[in-house]
């Protein structure tokens, strides 16, 4: 019991601390992840489909020997599905305990970065990305959108149990 | 919380919960100087701990329950009176010690109370120096009861004990495992199981298996760790080492043998558990690699490692079974209480304590075990007097037994009681609604016994202290139903009652059956699979469908089916909606409480033990599915969830497809199936008569000035001709003025009025004529809508009217031979009122009631000119009958005439095809005499 682990929550958002962020691709678009969210980076393979399930749910698969829940992010985001599934990664997750795994199309790098140049979601963002987006961060040659993990998961829960 | 603290909480729990079966067992046998001894150490052991923690009113309270029981090893007469406050003193240390636990501090208050009667008994304190003359008195006068009881109650408790000694040195000695615990020599087992690591060089020096090796090692480690548990440093605390002490005493004392066990986390148990699992699938991947390599030198250690993983997983799987005596320790106790309480004599039995079970079962059934020993005990065992005047023994017996049953366990909770009073069951059904007698009527006791699992049923007359607290023996079935277990009962009036209760060895491991449908594999729980069937287009199973449906015909009855992927909506073909069943694949016969249907997959595979895991909280709302797993090979599988399979059926299939299902169940049952619509009136008496409504023309009402009086009977003018009135009898009510309701039979332009007091109701039901009548036009007697009810005799009637209505067609036809006729049907009703109309059209009538008759009377004598033949009957059909006898040579030329109730096209084609001649509805008489005729002409142009 006294050893039980805290899941690590985001660090307090102090101004002038800096997140690790692990960019990863979704359909072109830069996406980053708070680096102590992110438990593995797998290939996803031999995932079961489970019948009936929300639409997003690309199925479950065994992750050493835990069984994880996997997400398609593209029909997360309402975008078309992936032109060659083989080459897909997935990102592992830990939400209430249990494990998913967010399928994406590839993992790009870690960057640092720090609190103060985050800027508030467009306003005029698709609604389905604003829901899970947490900011976005200006880089050189691009924008990457922060993922808020709790919403990604925490909203399909919701919606599947009203389902 | 303190460490400490909760280490004390915890075995204080464990103490207390041994010292109350000991205390139970002492009082039965005073004279045992090691259960004393036991318990005497235990509560010694609480005393000093709670003195060290600082908690003053338990140590207090400890200490006077000690003193008293100091007085019993130094010789004091031990009474029922004593070990009731002991007992009660126990209870109040639980309280305290509950507390302790959810606040981290003694509650306030004070156990004067009991300290003072502790006291009293042990003649200490304020009571010092009157103590024993206290003492003499309650062993002598006050106490003589309780006693009396102890004594009586000896054998009862030896009995179990004398059955496993084992157990019970191993219960003296140590105390029992607990929830999660793992013995010893299991433990040392899983060790020597697992290999030292230098059996992973093999494995590190291959490149592809280097990950899997990590992952052993770690394995390997985690493994590593235990032992030292054995050694006091990780989790042994100091309090865990001072109770060694006194307990290797013992077993030196009591010669060894006993069994050696240490604590471990559930939670560690559960970690091994999974790294094993962990290591099953490595060792998978390993041996895929091997096999791809041919002449591997790895072949042979993995060979190695492949049985050691085995063995280890069995191991680990055997951590989690518990005896289920874990189960009924609280038993004794609340029985003694009990008995008690109700002033009765209660032998507790117990039988198979060693029985093992998965620890997560042990824990769902504890409760719902307890409430049914109380019940027995409460409301099955009669009070002493009313079992002597039985010429029973006083003294009641509970019994309670487990064995195993292929993959199951079966508990028995039986006693000598008074058994199920079934008219009080009823009665209470009845109030409660929960049926009508109509239904209860046609229940077996068996099935009425059986309500009392229903919510919200309760049978003892009054609500005791003991049981009937609104929870009944519903919330124990839904309990043990919850873990797919399931409860029955058997009673026998005067002689007692035995509970049966049978579940899964292990909710975590689930022999299923793997199956697949659209390419996807998924798990069925065997204990819901009826039975396979194959179904090919040339075999004797095939497909068959009404109206789209595809229905299988299994042993005479039809059996809904769906495809899988329909079920769960995975059709990746994509064409239409719905699968095209085709007539090749394999019907998996489920059966879910009453229901039974079956799921056609594309291919069975093979069962398999299976771990279930439950499913993520997002799939959670999917009734489809139990849960998943990994299976060996390392993909996961969905369990399907025989439950809410069973509901996606029913609303799958629709309702169109029920109404369909029923039709043809209608055609494919028996007569008992078949519901009648009859037409019940009342004439000459307030007992209701009926007739089928079929034979039934019209309904009229005539006015009493239109009923004429002609040629000494009453006729009335009716659609231009004039139609013969008759009464069923003489009682029924001319009335005088208004109008007469009757019944008009019409046949061949002729008509005929059966005068009746009253029309009363056209209600559907089955027939059953269970009484048959003497009187003329009376067939017999029958329960429609739960009363007896007369069916009258048509065929009587219609000669009053014209005497020669069955006889005039044939007068005509100028043959007067008569012609032997066989009549084949099932039900009385249509033998009595069809025989007559027959014999009346011409034929010398041979009546069956069977095929089988109507074979073997074919047999002796084939002469016969014409069969009519039911459809509808049990054992051989119509159509089985008609196949029969055209595959006689002598019979083979019978014309033979199908009668049935249900005239559709497909049922005259089958008639067609098995040989009949016509097919006629069964009340179309017309039609019948008709056909008849028919068949007697072709008869005789033939000849």
């Amino acid at each position: 019991m006294s050893n039980h682990h805290m899941t690590p929550e985001l660090e307090d958002d102090s101004v002038n601390e800096t997140i690790q962020y692990v960019t990863i691709f979704i359909s072109g678009q830069l996406f980053g992840l708070p680096i102590n969210r992110v438990h593995d980076v797998f290939v996803p393979e031999s995932v079961t489909r489970v019948p009936l399930s929300q639409v997003e749910i690309a199925g479950v698969l065994n992750l050493r020997g835990r069984i994880v829940t996997a997400i398609d992010m593209r029909k997360r985001l309402g975008l078309p599905p992936h032109e060659h599934e083989g080459s897909m990664m997935a990102i592992g997750i830990e939400f209430k305990e249990e494990s998913y795994g967010l399928i994406i199309d590839s993992v790009g790098e870690v960057l640092d970065l720090s609190e103060t140049s985050r800027e508030a979601v467009p306003s005029n963002l698709d609604s389905r990305w604003a829901d899970i987006a947490a900011g976005v961060h200006r880089l050189d040659r691009e924008l990457m959108v922060i993922l808020d993990v709790d919403r990604v998961l925490g909203d399909m829960v919701t919606t599947g149990v009203a389902a | 919380m303190d460490d400490l603290l909760r280490e004390f909480i915890e075995e204080t729990n464990e103490s207390l919960d041994v010292v109350d079966v000991e205390l139970v067992k002492f009082e039965q046998e005073p004279n045992n100087a090691q259960i004393l001894d036991n318990i005497f150490r235990l509560v010694h052991t609480i005393k000093g701990t709670c003195g060290f923690l600082g908690l003053p009113r338990l140590e207090s309270l400890a200490h006077a329950a000690e003193t008293l029981m100091g007085k019993f090893r130094d010789g004091a007469p031990v009474t029922g009176e004593a070990v009731s406050i002991i007992l009660v003193s126990l209870d109040r240390i639980k309280e305290i010690v509950g507390e302790l636990e959810a606040n981290e501090a003694e509650p306030e208050g004070s156990d004067d109370d009991l300290i003072d009667q502790l006291d009293r008994l042990s003649g200490v304190g304020k009571w010092a120096g009157q103590g024993t003359s206290v003492v003499d008195q309650a062993s002598g006068g006050g106490a003589e009861a309780p006693a009396a009881d102890v004594a009586e109650e000896t054998p009862a408790a030896e009995a179990p004990s004398e059955g496993e000694p084992a157990h019970e040195v191993y219960q003296v000695l140590e105390r029992e495992l607990k929830a999660g615990e793992v013995s010893l020599d299991e433990l040392e087992r899983a060790f020597r199981e697992a290999d030292g690591p230098e059996d992973f060089d093999v494995a590190q020096s291959a490149k592809e298996a280097a990950e899997a090796a990590v992952a052993d090692a770690a394995a390997q480690k985690r493994l590593g760790k235990v032992p030292t548990t054995k050694a006091p440093a990780e989790k042994a605390p100091v309090a865990k080492k001072k109770k060694e002490e006194p307990k290797a005493e013992k077993e030196q004392k009591s010669g060894g043998g006993a069994h050696q066990s240490i604590r471990v986390n559930v939670e560690t148990l559960e970690h091994l558990m999974t790294m094993v699992s962990e290591l099953v699938l490595t060792r998978n991947q390993l041996l895929e690699i091997v096999r791809r390599h041919e002449d591997s030198e790895f072949k042979v250690p993995l060979q190695r490692l492949s049985n050691v993983t085995v063995e280890l997983q069995e191991g680990v799987m055997k951590t989690r079974m518990q005896p289920i005596g874990n189960a009924w320790q609280k038993l004794p106790r609340i029985v003694r209480d009990l008995a008690n309480d109700l002033h009765k004599e209660i032998d507790l039995v117990m039988i198979g304590q060693d029985t093992e079970l998965d620890r997560q079962v042990l824990e769902l059934i504890k409760d719902p075990l307890t409430h049914m020993v109380r019940n027995s005990a409460d409301h099955g065992l009669e009070n002493g007097e009313e079992r002597v005047a039985m010429g029973k023994p006083a003294k009641g017996t509970v019994t309670l037994s487990a064995y195993h049953e292929g993959g199951h366990i079966i508990i028995d909770i039986s006693d000598d009681g008074r058994g199920i009073n079934t008219e009080k069951v009823k009665e209470k059904i009845l109030k409660n609604e929960l049926a009508t007698e109509a239904e209860l009527d046609k229940m077996s006791e068996q099935q009425i016994n059986k309500f009392i699992f229903a919510a919200g049923f309760s049978t003892a007359e009054k609500v005791t202290n003991v049981s009937g607290r609104g929870v009944g023996m519903d919330v124990v079935r839904n309990n043990i139903e919850l873990i797919g277990g399931s409860v029955d009962l058997k009673s026998i009036p005067g002689k007692g009652s035995t509970f049966s209760i049978k579940i899964p060895l292990t909710l975590a491991i689930v022999s299923t059956l793997l199956v697949e449908a659209s390419g996807d594999r998924f798990a069925i729980p065997q204990l819901s699979v009826v039975e396979l069937v194959r179904v090919q287009n040339n075999s004797e199973h095939k497909i068959e469908r009404i109206k789209d449906t595809p229905v299988l015909r299994l042993r005479n009855k039809l059996l809904p089916l769906i495809h899988l992927s329909n079920l769960l909506g995975i059709d990746n073909k994509g064409e239409t909606n719905d699968i095209e069943l085709d007539d090749n694949g394999f019907i998996v016969v489920m059966q879910v409480g009453a229901q039974t249907f079956g799921v056609v997959v594309d291919a069975v595979f093979h069962t398999e033990e299976i771990v279930v895991k439950p499913m993520a909280t997002m799939l959670r709302h999917l009734t489809m599915f139990s849960g998943n797993t990994i299976l060996g090979d390392g993909s996961v599988i969905m369990i399907l969830d025989p439950n809410g399979v069973a509901q996606a059926f029913g609303s799958h299939v629709g309702t169109d497809v029920e109404a369909s299902t029923e039709a043809a169940e209608k055609e494919a049952l028996p007569e008992e199936q078949n519901t009648v619509s009859l037409l019940i009136f009342r004439a000459g008496s307030p007992e209701p008569k009926a007739v089928p409504l079929s034979l039934v023309t019209r309904l009229e009402e005539f006015e009493i000035e239109q009923i004429e009086f002609s040629n000494g009977r009453d006729m009335v003018q009716y659609r231009g001709s004039l139609m013969p009135l008759v009464q069923v009898n003489d009682f029924v009510q001319r009335r005088t003025e208004g109008s007469q309701p009757m019944l008009v039979f019409s046949d061949a332009g002729r008509s005929m009025g059966l005068v009746v007091d009253e029309i009363v109701d056209i209600v559907d039901e089955q027939l059953n004529i269970e009484v048959s009548s003497e009187v003329p036009g009376i067939l017999g007697t029958a329960v429609i809508k739960g009363k007896a009810t007369e069916i009258i005799d048509v065929g009587h009637f219609l000669p009053q009217a014209f005497e020669d209505w069955f006889h005039r067609k044939e007068m005509s036809d100028e043959d007067l031979l008569t012609k032997k006729l066989l009549f084949v049907d099932d039900s009385s009703f249509f033998r009595n009122m069809l025989g007559p109309v027959l014999k009346a059209a011409g034929y010398e009538v041979t009546i069956c009631s069977s095929g089988s008759e109507a074979l073997s009377v074919l047999e002796r004598d084939p002469s016969y000119e014409i069969v009519v033949s039911d459809i509808e009957m049990p054992e051989m059909n119509g159509f089985e009958l008609c196949e029969a006898i055209r595959r006689q040579p002598a019979t083979r030329d019978i014309p033979i005439i199908a009668l049935s109730s249900l005239c559709t096209p497909a049922a005259i084609e089958r008639g067609r095809q098995a040989g009949f001649n016509d097919y006629v509805a069964k009340f179309d008489r017309p039609g019948l005499i008709a056909s008849l005729k028919e068949q007697r002409i072709e008869l005789g142009v033939a000849a």
